[in-house]
């Protein structure tokens, strides 16, 4: 019974429509309207998580699947479902914005109802995302999403932020429309807009590549990778604090996921075709970007090309899978490298948001994010001190945090394809460890810098709970990763089968050059 | 042909727009200067009895009047229902602008009133004659509607122009009519596509007489190289006829495409359609290009419009069911977004202040939040971002494009959208992001925000479930 209840519907219109609701009240019950806030994102939560208790983990297929017309005369289904790939990042998504909203508490004082309602708006439209199985509901979803960022950008954000995001917004809506000509091109070839039936479609390969590059560019923009990565800096520095969470957390994961949702399945052959493109264009994410993350001076700027390096490992991972079959011809690497990909971004998530809200409670105190306006803020505070060096620590990949397991994983598959891809993945532990360590080392130890730093106060209760609950995945997760690799595992075995089916019109071949 | 009483009938909406119009312009003789309200009144009354008078004469059957000079259809109930709803929009939204700058005189009424009217007869046209007298009826009563400030030196210049220009255009189409005349021996629709039907290209007077007309249609929808006229009109023209041009004449002149192209020219379908691609790629193109660099909004706003006339165009090309119904969904939804966007306009635009230039946007949002917000909907759908129903029309006609395999142009159509989207986020940006130089509180009558707020959430609303206007452009298009 409980696996029939629509969850999903649930968990998308629950949050929009209360958040719609939390808006419309507006601020004049300021402090109601964020306990109601708080409620709708709590009780979203609790409302995902049965999609986890009563989740099949051996079975590889859709569950949950809702499936009714929304427009009958363009086959267009509101067709809803969820697997292993979409599960965790739906829980995932839920399960930040609660932090979104408590860190936006009392910081935020212009229109906090606004604030909150936009977020959790976007909540609902981000479940969407990952739960749409059919091709023009996902893309719906997918360009909505960019509303209410852009507007939280532009009106919370800092001094720059009409230029940010602008940017954001023109950057991800080019990469998108391509995709919907391909979207819109695949329906006529398969005559339905399911995503599923889009998996079992034939192509030719000269319409793969185009395809295979239309979603390149929808969700390597979003990714982002090198080179069309220079939109995040900017929106990350210029968003608000739960903004740059979202951001770095859910929305460049929605990038990963669109990978994995279209680009592998549909086009197997175009993306073994053109694999060595996504792996060098991941590899210079890893090393240049970790290079220039080293010479940032602001702590967002850091962290915001920190993700893009990290992104670069996830779409690593992804993409060597057609490496590893063609030497090793066994699926085992394969899956590893996938599994690993999305580890990471899970962990990412988690560990990219809370060194955002870490940045935020010290921009809340000193309005500033330069480095050199801090030194030594551990003698000032203490337990903020602490737990900034964890949350460093798990971004440089130290083993025991979530970090670790996801680029350990991707590097022992990369291990299997070819020792150098591995060794040029493997500098970003040196260099991740480089950069996010020598920020700690800049802002928090040392002699206390100057005056206004000597006069900071440490983590409030609700600062203390956000980043001692996400302090806690972290850890969980990094020790024992197994329920969540369980969980993905069937799913993902299953990917790595399909992918290597050809799906050039010459039925049940191997993919070009995987032959053994 | 004997006249038959049943003919009236089909023209029951028709005569009650004539009805109003008649009434209004002898009450307002005998109207004080304070009674000039009872013109509102009294049309906004004839114009929800004329939308009555649509749905009683309307139905999925095809009735022909006054020996086939005159045609009723499942497309003309649905495009008068627009053009006569548009209509009520715009005086809804203008009467206090109106007031306020003392133009709120029977004049105004009965003016548009027989625009109304000369749309209409338009809209069921079956044949040359028909066609072109509600076309005249049409645009004299714009040339007026636009000079309608009489002190107004912008609006008297722009007037002038636009007569020039739209006489320009309304010759060429005679021209390539009387071709058409001259190769077919008729006007009646049906009679020409029998003879196009037959000789095809291979009879080149039809097709020099085809340019000639579509160079006519392209005029009146103002699409490159043919819109010169329109962003001048739209600067100098009052706000609410900037408001009712931009919107119902567009519906009227898909119409008036419609049955040319496809009533009476569709064996000339390969030779139209190229020349369609043409005048829809240049008008994307400049019309999105050039709107950026525009700091009044009149004009950006009139180049946006030429920008949606190739999305409409692009439908129409297609030369199937699938991409007439996508072009009329997309018409039908832009009259709706366009009226919706001038409507606001219209109210920011206070006593002693017109809403000229974007910066007259700034801090909307602070200023009257309801207002952005449906502001911002309407620049959203423009953009066509989803949920917006901007986003199923672009969506309707680049799926009818692509199945052309016309995959090329659906991506330039694309790309061309993401330069469109630039100068709509600016307005959001300027109503969100930017703090009001202006705080006067926008003062606006009850109906009119009903008025605005239906038409803003009709445009979240019909992009989230647009399968029932959907299925009405289809039904159209059927058989």
């Amino acid at each position: 019974m409980l696996a029939e209840f629509p969850w999903l519907t649930l968990v998308i219109w629950l949050p929009i429509i209360g958040g719609i609701a939390v808006i419309v009240s507006g601020d004049k019950a300021a402090e109601l309207t964020k306990w109601v806030a708080l409620t709708v994102s709590v009780l979203t939560f609790f409302a995902s998580l049965p999609l986890w208790l009563n989740f099949d983990a051996s079975n590889p297929a859709m569950q949950f699947v809702q499936r009714s017309d929304w427009i009958p005369t363009l086959d267009i289904e509101y067709y809803l479902g969820v697997d292993g790939i979409s599960m965790p990042l739906i829980l995932l998504t839920t399960f930040i914005t609660i932090f979104v909203v408590i860190a936006g508490w009392d910081v935020i004082t212009y229109k906090p109802s606004h604030y909150m309602g936009a977020f959790l708006i976007m909540e609902g439209i981000m479940v969407g995302v990952f739960s749409a199985l059919d091709a023009i509901l996902f893309y719906f979803f997918w360009e909505a999403m960019l509303i209410p960022m852009f507007i939280i950008i532009g009106v919370w954000g800092g001094p720059n932020r009409v230029y940010a995001t602008i940017k954001f917004f023109l950057y991800t809506f080019f990469g998108s429309v391509f995709m919907l000509v391909a979207l819109i091109y695949m329906y006529f070839q398969a005559d339905s807009f399911s995503i599923l039936d889009f998996h079992t479609l034939q192509i030719g390969m000269g319409a793969q590549i185009l395809i295979f590059i239309a979603f390149l560019l929808a969700f390597a923009v979003k990714v982002p990778m090198f080179p069309v990565h220079t939109w995040l800096p900017d929106a990350h520095v210029e968003a608000p604090t739960g903004g740059s969470v979202i951001l770095a957390a859910i929305m460049l994961k929605i990038g990963g996921y669109g990978f994995l949702r279209f680009s592998l399945p549909i086009t197997p052959d175009a993306s073994a075709y053109l694999d060595g493109l996504i792996i060098a264009l991941s590899l210079i994410a890893v090393v240049y970007i970790g290079l220039v993350a080293l010479v940032q001076k602001d702590m967002k700027k850091l962290i915001a090309y920190s993700s893009i390096a990290h992104m670069g490992f996830v779409t690593l991972g992804f993409f060597i899978v057609f490496t590893i079959v063609r030497q090793t011809g066994s699926d085992d690497g394969a899956v590893m490298g996938i599994s690993g990909g999305m580890v990471q971004m899970i962990s990412h998530g988690f560990i990219s948001g809370a060194l955002f809200l870490c940045v935020g409670v010290l921009y809340d105190r000193m309005h500033s994010r330069e480095i050199a306006d801090y030194g030594g803020v551990i003698h000032t505070m203490p337990w903020f001190g602490a737990f900034v060096v964890f949350f460093a620590m798990a971004n440089a990949g130290l083993p025991g945090t979530s970090g670790f397991v996801g680029e350990f994983m991707v590097i022992l598959a990369t291990f299997r394809a070819d020792f150098w891809y591995a060794f040029l993945a493997a500098t970003t532990l040196i260099l991740a460890a480089a950069f996010t360590l020598w920020m700690v080392k800049r802002v928090i130890f040392g002699e206390v810098g100057n005056d206004r730093v000597a006069k900071l106060r440490d983590l409030n209760p609700r600062e203390f709970l956000n980043l001692g609950v996400l302090a806690a995945v972290v850890l969980a997760v990094g020790i024992w990763p197994k329920p969540l690799v369980d969980v993905m595992e069937p799913t993902i075995e299953n990917l790595v089968e399909q992918i290597q089916v050809s799906k050039l019109p010459v039925p049940n071949a191997p993919v070009a050059g995987i032959q053994p | 042909m004997p006249f038959q009483t049943e003919d009236l009938f089909t023209l029951l909406p028709e005569l009650v727009v004539l009805v109003t119009a008649c009434v209004v312009l002898v009450v307002d003789l005998y109207l004080r200067e304070d009674q000039k309200q009872t013109n509102h009144t009294l049309t906004v009354l004839g114009l929800l009895i004329t939308l009555g008078a649509i749905g009683l004469v309307g139905g999925s059957d095809v009735t022909t009047a006054f020996g086939g000079t005159y045609i009723r259809d499942p497309m003309s109930d649905l495009l008068k229902g627009a053009v006569v709803l548009v209509t009520l929009l715009t005086f809804v939204y203008s009467s206090n602008y109106m007031r306020e700058r003392n133009l709120w005189v029977g004049e105004y009424h009965v003016l548009i009133l027989f625009a109304l009217l000369g749309m209409l007869i338009m809209i069921s046209a079956n044949g040359f004659l028909t066609l072109y007298l509600g076309l005249e009826l049409l645009a004299l009563c714009l040339y007026a509607l636009v000079a309608f400030d009489r002190d107004s030196k912008g609006g008297a210049e722009a007037a002038m122009k636009y007569f020039v220009l739209g006489a320009l255009g309304s010759g060429m189409l005679l021209y390539g009519i009387s071709m058409l005349y001259g190769a077919t021996g008729g006007f009646d629709f049906p009679g020409i596509a029998e003879v196009v039907g037959r000789e095809g290209a291979d009879n080149k007077i039809l097709v020099f007489g085809l340019v000639f007309v579509i160079i006519g249609i392209a005029f009146k929808f103002g699409a490159v190289p043919f819109h010169m006229w329109a962003p001048d009109v739209y600067q100098g023209a009052p706000m609410p006829v900037v408001l009712f041009l931009s919107s119902a004449p567009k519906v009227a002149a898909f119409a008036m495409a419609a049955r040319v192209l496809i009533d009476a020219l569709a064996g000339l379908q390969a030779d139209w359609s190229e020349i369609l691609i043409i005048l829809s790629v240049l008008s994307m193109g400049v019309g999105n290009v050039v709107a950026i660099a525009q700091s009044n909004i009149k004009r950006m706003l009139a180049y946006s419009t030429i920008s949606h006339v190739g999305f409409i165009f692009l439908g129409l090309l297609a030369g199937n069911a699938d991409g007439y119904s996508a072009a009329m969904f997309y018409a039908v939804v832009y009259a709706l977004m366009s009226a919706g966007a001038f409507g606001v306009l219209v109210m920011i635009s206070q006593k002693g202040l017109e809403a000229e230039n974007l910066d007259d946007l700034k801090g909307l949002g602070e200023r009257d939040p309801w207002l952005a917000a449906m502001m911002a909907i309407l620049m959203f759908s423009m953009a066509g971002v989803p949920p917006m129903v901007g986003f199923i029309a672009k969506l309707l006609v680049l799926e009818a494009v692509v199945d052309l395999g016309l995959v090329w142009l659906a991506i330039v159509a694309v790309v061309f959208s993401i330069v469109g989207a630039f100068y709509y986020l600016r307005v959001v940006k300027m109503i969100y992001f930017d703090k009001p130089e202006v705080t006067t509180p926008i003062v606006m009558s009850g109906s009119a925000r009903l008025a605005i707020s239906a038409n803003g959430l009709a445009v979240l609303l019909v992009g989230m479930f647009p399968a029932a206007l959907l299925s009405l452009c289809e039904a159209a298009f059927v058989g």
